[in-house]
């Protein structure tokens, strides 16, 4: 009997992400953060991607979400997802750190926030998040 | 000479260098150690931080060159990114903050996802120029950009190289296990 996962339909336990950032080298690594922890993962270079992604009906269970991006950015992404009805863990992962500047990319529906760099630690305690 | 009873090496000496194979164990050993110190000698001096171990730590037996890979896609990028913003800097109708920030932040973030400290935060004292309206406060910290980020590519192209060696040195050693 094929397994429901968390958004119904996916026939596979593995637990699967979506890397969304338009550095090459960020996607690079995240990728094989992801790949080396076992999780099936999938890298797009903007927020519109992420969006058109989901739209063509795929579903992760943890996205990890750049903050600046060109065509859309993270928050507007985060947002756009969160109206779609996406209940993902969405993770922000950004150089970012003054409060004030990462204030409105938590409100748009981040379920948790890291600091770039992402590291094998910080990537296990967005994982233990997931229920 | 014959160790063949005693020693797990091969009695063939190694064909590529010419030398003898029980002197590879030494060359093995000296690259070895000038990788050792290059990489202490970068960690010293703050150019590279504990974020490049991490990159090392992601290597396994699917992608051994992993971290070499990631670098020089970095350097790619880097050199992209550098003559956007010398570009821009040099436009005379320059009023391009806004778009300088976003190369900066690309520069930033993938600096800091391959340890380069020094060259992050290089990009820290632009941004702040930047965002002060500095344009000759910029020139100046793109002049240290660059300084910085030549000088690592030229000593992680160095440290490859010896990493390079050390793997066709571990070849020659040990081309055939009984």
């Amino acid at each position: 009997m094929a397994a429901q996962g968390r958004h119904g339909g996916r026939k596979s336990n593995k637990m699967t992400a979506l890397v969304v950032d338009d550095n090459m080298v960020n996607r690079t690594i995240h990728h094989q953060l992801l790949d080396n922890l076992g999780i099936e993962n999938v890298a797009v270079g903007n927020g519109k991607e992420a969006v058109d992604i989901h739209c063509s009906g795929k579903a992760f269970d943890l996205i990890l979400m750049d903050m600046d991006m060109p065509i859309m950015n993270g928050i507007e992404a985060t947002r756009k997802l969160r109206e779609m009805g996406i209940r993902s863990m969405i993770a922000g992962v950004s150089t970012r750190s003054m409060e004030q500047e990462i204030r409105e990319f938590i409100e748009a529906g981040l379920d948790d926030y890291q600091e770039k760099p992402l590291t094998v630690s910080k990537l296990i305690s967005i994982i233990r998040k997931i229920n | 000479m014959n160790f063949a009873k005693n020693r797990t090496v091969s009695t063939v000496p190694a064909a590529k260098t010419g030398l003898p194979v029980w002197m590879m164990g030494l060359v093995a050993d000296r690259l070895r150690a000038d990788a050792n110190r290059l990489l202490a000698f970068l960690f010293n001096q703050g150019i590279l931080d504990e974020q490049f171990l991490q990159l090392q730590q992601l290597r396994d037996e699917s992608s051994p060159n992993f971290v070499s890979e990631v670098v020089n896609i970095h350097f790619h990028e880097s050199e992209k990114l550098l003559r956007n913003l010398r570009s821009l800097l040099m436009d005379r109708e320059f009023s391009g903050y806004n778009k300088m920030g976003i190369h900066l932040n690309q520069f930033m973030g993938s600096s800091s996802s391959i340890g380069a400290k020094r060259i992050r935060n290089a990009c820290f004292a632009f941004r702040a120029a930047s965002e002060q309206n500095s344009r000759a406060g910029c020139l100046r910290a793109l002049e240290l950009l660059e300084h910085d980020y030549c000088f690592l590519k030229n000593k992680l192209h160095e440290l490859f190289q010896i990493q390079q060696q050390r793997v066709l040195a571990a070849g020659a050693r040990y081309p055939m296990q009984n």
